[in-house]
C-alpha cells in the first residue's frame, strides 16, 4: 500500500491502533492517510478534519472493543453513518478515531402486527419502507437524503423531513435502542413496547449528535400507509401569497402530509437539473400533499385548491399518478444539488422560524441578501416553518465566501430573534456550535451538560460537537453557582 | 419577606404524598420565586416535592423524605397562543381543562386527554398522563415542544422552544416527561396544538369475551382506517365493549364508521361516547395498574389478569390501566409482570389501597438502564433532595 508523506501516529494514536487491530481484525482498521482521507468531512465539505484512525464496524461487538479501547486510552471518537450530514455533525476528531457504522446493514423482518422492525444503524432510509411496503407499511420519517442517509445518523440528528408536519420526526418514530455508552456499557432505551418505567432516556438519547454514545441497533415504528395520497403543484407571482396560502391552509383545520415552498432562484436551479416543469413564471411555487381516507383527502383537497385560487394562484396542477407525483417532488428534493448549476458554491441553512413569521421573514432575507450584493434561494418546509436558504457565492471571488457565510450567519440570528431555532432537522455539529449561544443561555447549557456528564463523564463521544464551550465534567459553573474556584477550575471533584 | 415566602404555611394530613406529611407547604406564584425557594431549600438541606393538582400523587412510589411541598398551582398563567401557529406556552399551574377551554376558542385542542380532575400541565408532563386519543396524538413526548425548569440548586433552564420544528440541543423536555419531580421542578410548558376535529362517529361493538379485543385491533391498525381511539372496557376475563372513535370531517367519519362495522363484523353506530369512555376502570379498593406491552399482545396482558379485573385498553397502542381486587394483587403482581416480560411488558402501580400499598413493587423491573438513570439522577439533583424515593430503583 502505498502511503503519501504520512505523518507518523503519536505512540498513544500507534498503540491504539495496533489494539484495535487485534480486537476488531487488521483489514477493518485504516491509518493509511491515503484511506482515511475519503472519511474527513460528512456533507458540510467545507469543514475538514482527517482521522487518525478509521474504524470499519461490522458487528456491534466490533463497536463494543473500538468504543472500549478508545475510553481505556482516553482517545475520541465520532461514530459515522452514510455521511450525508450537513452540520458537520460525524466531522472526525484528528488525533481520535472515526467509526465508520455504514456495514452494520441488517434488517430484521417487519414485525406487521406490531407496526415495528428493528434494524442495525448502518441500514438506509428507504430500505425500510422498501421493507415495511408489502405489509403496506411505511416507515415515516423522509429526510430528503432518504436514498443514501442512514437510520443511525437519522437518529443522532433527530432527522425530519417533508412528511413531519404531520408524522412528526426521527424522535417520534424510534421506539428503542441498544445503545454502547462511552465507557463500552451496552444499554436498552425503550423497546418494543411503550411506557418503560424510568427516565425517558432514549427520547434525550435522540438527536444528542453522536455526544451520548452509538446506537447499535434500533427499533422502529411503522405507520398503515394511507388510503389516498394526492399531490399538488401551485404556482404564485408573489411569496406573500404562497406564504398567506400556507396560513389559510392551516387556519382552516387542514394539516397536510407536507407543504414546501421554493422560490424564484430554487425553481430556476431544479428546472436546469431536473427539468421537473414546474409552473413557467412562478415567482413561488407550493408542493402541497394530502393523505388518508380517500373522502376526507377528496374534501380537503378542494377545499386548499380554494384557498390556492383566493390567494392569487395563478397554476395549480395535481399529480395524475405516481409518476406525476414523483416529477414534482423530484424538482424539492434535488433542490439543493440543483443550486449547483447555478452557483459554483453555496451554504445550506436549516433555520426555523414561527410559520406566522414567513412573510416578513422572507424579506428581511431578500434585504439583508441585497445589501450583501449576494443571491439567497429559499427551500423550506413552509408547514412547519422550517427555512433552508441557500446562500450562493462564488469562492473564486476574493473575500465573498467570508461574506456568504456572514449573511447565513445572520439569517439564523434572524430566526432565534423572531422565535424559532438555528436549526429544525441539520443539527448543530460543528458548524452552528457557536451560535448556541443565541439560542440558550448559560444556564440551559451547563444544564444540557449535565445530561452529558451522566452518559459520558470523560467527554469522548464526538466532543467538540453542539456545545459552543466544551467543559469539563467535574467543572461547575461556579460564578453563578458560587462555588469553591477550585471546583470551578475543574480541580477538585463536586459530585 | 417576598411573596414566595408569605405563602409558606404548616402541612397537614391533607397534603400527604402517599402517607408523608409534609412539614411544609409553599406557593410560589412566578417561575422566579420558584428559584427562590429552590435555592433556599438547598441552602437548609431540605428535600422537596413538587406537586401540581394533586390528582396523581400515587402514581409514583412514596417520598422517603417530604420537608417542604412545592405546590405548583401559583403558575397558572397561560402566555402565549398563537393560533396560526398552533402552539401556546402556559404555565406549570394551568389546569388542563382550562387550557382545552381557552384554545377551544380557537378552535384548537391539545392532543391530551387523561381523565384526572384537576390535571395541571407540569403534573401532566412529570407523570406522562395519557389518554384514549394517544393513538392519533401520541403523548407528552410527542407534543412537548419546550420546558422551562428550576433545578434543585435554583437553576432555571429552557430546553427546546416555540416552533414545531427544533433540533438544537439535549430535548430536557424528554428528561424530565415521567421524571415525577425527580430532577427539578417543572414550571412553564410550550405544546404543538392541533385543530378540534368538525364531526365525530362513534362504532361499539359488544364482546362477550374480551380476548377478542385482541385479534379485532390489530385489524383496525392495519386498515386504512384512522381512528382517533380504539377503546375496549370491561372485564379482563368477560365481556366488553370496544368503542372506536371517529373524529374528522362529516363525510370522513359516517364512511369511516360504516367501514369499521364492516371490518369488524358488526357493532351500533352513534354521535356519543359513553360515559365511562377513557376513564380509569375501578374504585378505590382496587389496586390501578398501567400495563405497556408490544401492541399486538393485548389479550396475552388480559389473559395475564387475575379474575375479576376491570379493564380499559388502548387497545391499538400497548397500553392498559387495569382495576385489581386489592386482595389478589400482592399475588397477581410479579405473576401478571412474568407473563408479559415476553412482549416486553411492564407494569406499574398508579394507585393501591393502604392495606397493601407497601407490600407491592411499585415501578418492578427497570432493565439494564437503571444505572445509567442513577448517573443522570445524580448529576441532576447530587444531594438526592427532590422527590427521593418516588422513582424507579429509588431514585
Amino acid at each position: 500500500m502505498t502511503a503519501i508523506a504520512e505523518p507518523a501516529l503519536s505512540d498513544r494514536t500507534a498503540t491504539l491502533a495496533d489494539r484495535l487491530r487485534s480486537a476488531v481484525g487488521t483489514e477493518r482498521v485504516l491509518t493509511d492517510r491515503t484511506q482515511v482521507r475519503t472519511y474527513e468531512c460528512d456533507g458540510l465539505a467545507n469543514f475538514k478534519v482527517t482521522p487518525a484512525i478509521v474504524v470499519l464496524a461490522e458487528s456491534r461487538q466490533h463497536v463494543v472493543d473500538t468504543v472500549r479501547l478508545c475510553s481505556e486510552a482516553g482517545v475520541p471518537f465520532v461514530a459515522r453513518g452514510s455521511g450525508t450530514g450537513l452540520s458537520g455533525g460525524a466531522l472526525p476528531s484528528a488525533d481520535g478515531v472515526l467509526l465508520v457504522l455504514s456495514r452494520l446493514r441488517r434488517l430484521s423482518p417487519v414485525d406487521a402486527d406490531n407496526r415495528q422492525v428493528t434494524v442495525e444503524p448502518g441500514v438506509i432510509n428507504l430500505w425500510v419502507t422498501r421493507d415495511a411496503a408489502p405489509h403496506d407499511l411505511a416507515y415515516a420519517p423522509d429526510p430528503s437524503s432518504q436514498l443514501v442517509c442512514s437510520i443511525g445518523g437519522n437518529v443522532a440528528e433527530n432527522a425530519g423531513g417533508a412528511h413531519c408536519l404531520k408524522y412528526g420526526f426521527t424522535v417520534n418514530h424510534v421506539l428503542g435502542a441498544e445503545v454502547v455508552l462511552p465507557d463500552d456499557e451496552v444499554v436498552h432505551l425503550g423497546g418494543r413496547a411503550p411506557e418503560h418505567p424510568g427516565y425517558d432516556l432514549l427520547g434525550a438519547f435522540i438527536g444528542s449528535e453522536g455526544t451520548l454514545g452509538v446506537a447499535t441497533e434500533l427499533t422502529l415504528r411503522l405507520i398503515r400507509v394511507p388510503e389516498a395520497v394526492q399531490t399538488m403543484l401551485v404556482g404564485y407571482h408573489s411569496v406573500e401569497d404562497a406564504a398567506g396560502t400556507v396560513s389559510d391552509i392551516i387556519a382552516a383545520g387542514i394539516v397536510p402530509a407536507a407543504v414546501e415552498m421554493m422560490d424564484a432562484l430554487a425553481i430556476q436551479a431544479a428546472e436546469a437539473a431536473v427539468s421537473c416543469g414546474y409552473p413557467e413564471g412562478a415567482v413561488a411555487v407550493l408542493v402541497i400533499e394530502l393523505d388518508g381516507p380517500q373522502v376526507e383527502v377528496e374534501a380537503q383537497f378542494r377545499q386548499v385548491e380554494e384557498i390556492a385560487r383566493a390567494r392569487n394562484a395563478f397554476e395549480t396542477r395535481i399529480a395524475a399518478d405516481d409518476a406525476e407525483r414523483a416529477l414534482m417532488w423530484k424538482g424539492r428534493k434535488s433542490a439543493f444539488a440543483a443550486v449547483g448549476r447555478i452557483s459554483p458554491s453555496y451554504f445550506v441553512q436549516d433555520g426555523v422560524i414561527p410559520r406566522t413569521k414567513l412573510p416578513e421573514v422572507l424579506a428581511e432575507i431578500d434585504r439583508m441578501a441585497d445589501e450583501k450584493g449576494l443571491r439567497v434561494a429559499n427551500v423550506f418546509h413552509a408547514g412547519d416553518g422550517n427555512l433552508h436558504p441557500l446562500v450562493l457565492f462564488d469562492d473564486a471571488v476574493e473575500g465573498q465566501a467570508h461574506e456568504a457565510e456572514e449573511l447565513a450567519g445572520a439569517i439564523l440570528e434572524l430566526c432565534v430573534t423572531s422565535g424559532g431555532s438555528i436549526t429544525g432537522e441539520h443539527g448543530v455539529g460543528s458548524e452552528k456550535r457557536m451560535k448556541m449561544a443565541k439560542q440558550f443561555t448559560p444556564e440551559d447549557l451547563d444544564t444540557m451538560q449535565l445530561l452529558r456528564c451522566a452518559f459520558d463523564p470523560a467527554g469522548i463521544a464526538n466532543p467538540g460537537k453542539v456545545f459552543p464551550t466544551p467543559r469539563l465534567c467535574g467543572e461547575r459553573p461556579g460564578v453563578r453557582k458560587g462555588e469553591h474556584p477550585v471546583q470551578a477550575a475543574g480541580l477538585g471533584e463536586v459530585f | 419577606m417576598t411573596a414566595a415566602t408569605d405563602t409558606r404555611r404548616a402541612g397537614g394530613p391533607d397534603d400527604a404524598v402517599s402517607g408523608v406529611v409534609p412539614r411544609e407547604v409553599v406557593r410560589p406564584a412566578t417561575v422566579d420565586q420558584v428559584a427562590e425557594v429552590l435555592r433556599a431549600a438547598a441552602a437548609d438541606g431540605r428535600t422537596v416535592v413538587p406537586v401540581g393538582g394533586r390528582s396523581k400523587l400515587t402514581w409514583a412510589a412514596a417520598p422517603e423524605s417530604c420537608d417542604l411541598l412545592l405546590d405548583l398551582t401559583g403558575l397558572d398563567r397561560v402566555v402565549e397562543h398563537v393560533a396560526g401557529d398552533l402552539t401556546v406556552v402556559a404555565e406549570a399551574g394551568v389546569r388542563l381543562a382550562d387550557l382545552q377551554a381557552q384554545v377551544g376558542r380557537a378552535g384548537q385542542l391539545l392532543g391530551l386527554d387523561p381523565p384526572e380532575d384537576g390535571a395541571t400541565l407540569g403534573g401532566v408532563v412529570s407523570a406522562n398522563a395519557s389518554g384514549p386519543r394517544r393513538l392519533r396524538y401520541g403523548t407528552t413526548r410527542d407534543l412537548l415542544i419546550g420546558i422551562t425548569v428550576v433545578l434543585a440548586d435554583g437553576t432555571v433552564a429552557h430546553a427546546g422552544g416555540k416552533v414545531v420544528k427544533n433540533v438544537a440541543g439535549y430535548d430536557l423536555g424528554k428528561l424530565f416527561t415521567g421524571a415525577h419531580g425527580t430532577l427539578g421542578a417543572v414550571v412553564s410548558t410550550t405544546w404543538r396544538l392541533h385543530p378540534v376535529p368538525p364531526a365525530r362517529r362513534v362504532v361499539t361493538l359488544e364482546l362477550p369475551d374480551a380476548a377478542a379485543a385482541g385479534p379485532l385491533s390489530i385489524a383496525l391498525a392495519r386498515s386504512t382506517l384512522t381512528p382517533s381511539a380504539v377503546e375496549l372496557i370491561g372485564r379482563a376475563d368477560g365481556s366488553a365493549r370496544l368503542v372506536v372513535l371517529f373524529e374528522s370531517i362529516a363525510e370522513s367519519v359516517a364512511g369511516q364508521a360504516r367501514s369499521a362495522v364492516a371490518l369488524l363484523g358488526g357493532g351500533e353506530e352513534s354521535e356519543d361516547l359513553p360515559e365511562d369512555f377513557g376513564r380509569r376502570p375501578g374504585g378505590a379498593d382496587d389496586v390501578l395498574l398501567r400495563l405497556a406491552y408490544a401492541p399486538a399482545a393485548l389479550s396475552s396482558a388480559l389473559g395475564a389478569l387475575p379474575a375479576g379485573t376491570a379493564v380499559a385498553a388502548h387497545a391499538a397502542t400497548g397500553v392498559s390501566y387495569a382495576a385489581v381486587p386489592a386482595g389478589e394483587a400482592v399475588d397477581a403482581l410479579p405473576r401478571l409482570r412474568a407473563a408479559i416480560a415476553p412482549h416486553d411488558g411492564t407494569a406499574v402501580v398508579l394507585r393501591a389501597p393502604d392495606a397493601v400499598r407497601d407490600r407491592l413493587d411499585h415501578w418492578g423491573p427497570v432493565g439494564d438502564s437503571l444505572d445509567l438513570m442513577r448517573r443522570v439522577k445524580e448529576r441532576f439533583d447530587p444531594e438526592r433532595r427532590m422527590s427521593p424515593g418516588r422513582f424507579v430503583g429509588g431514585l
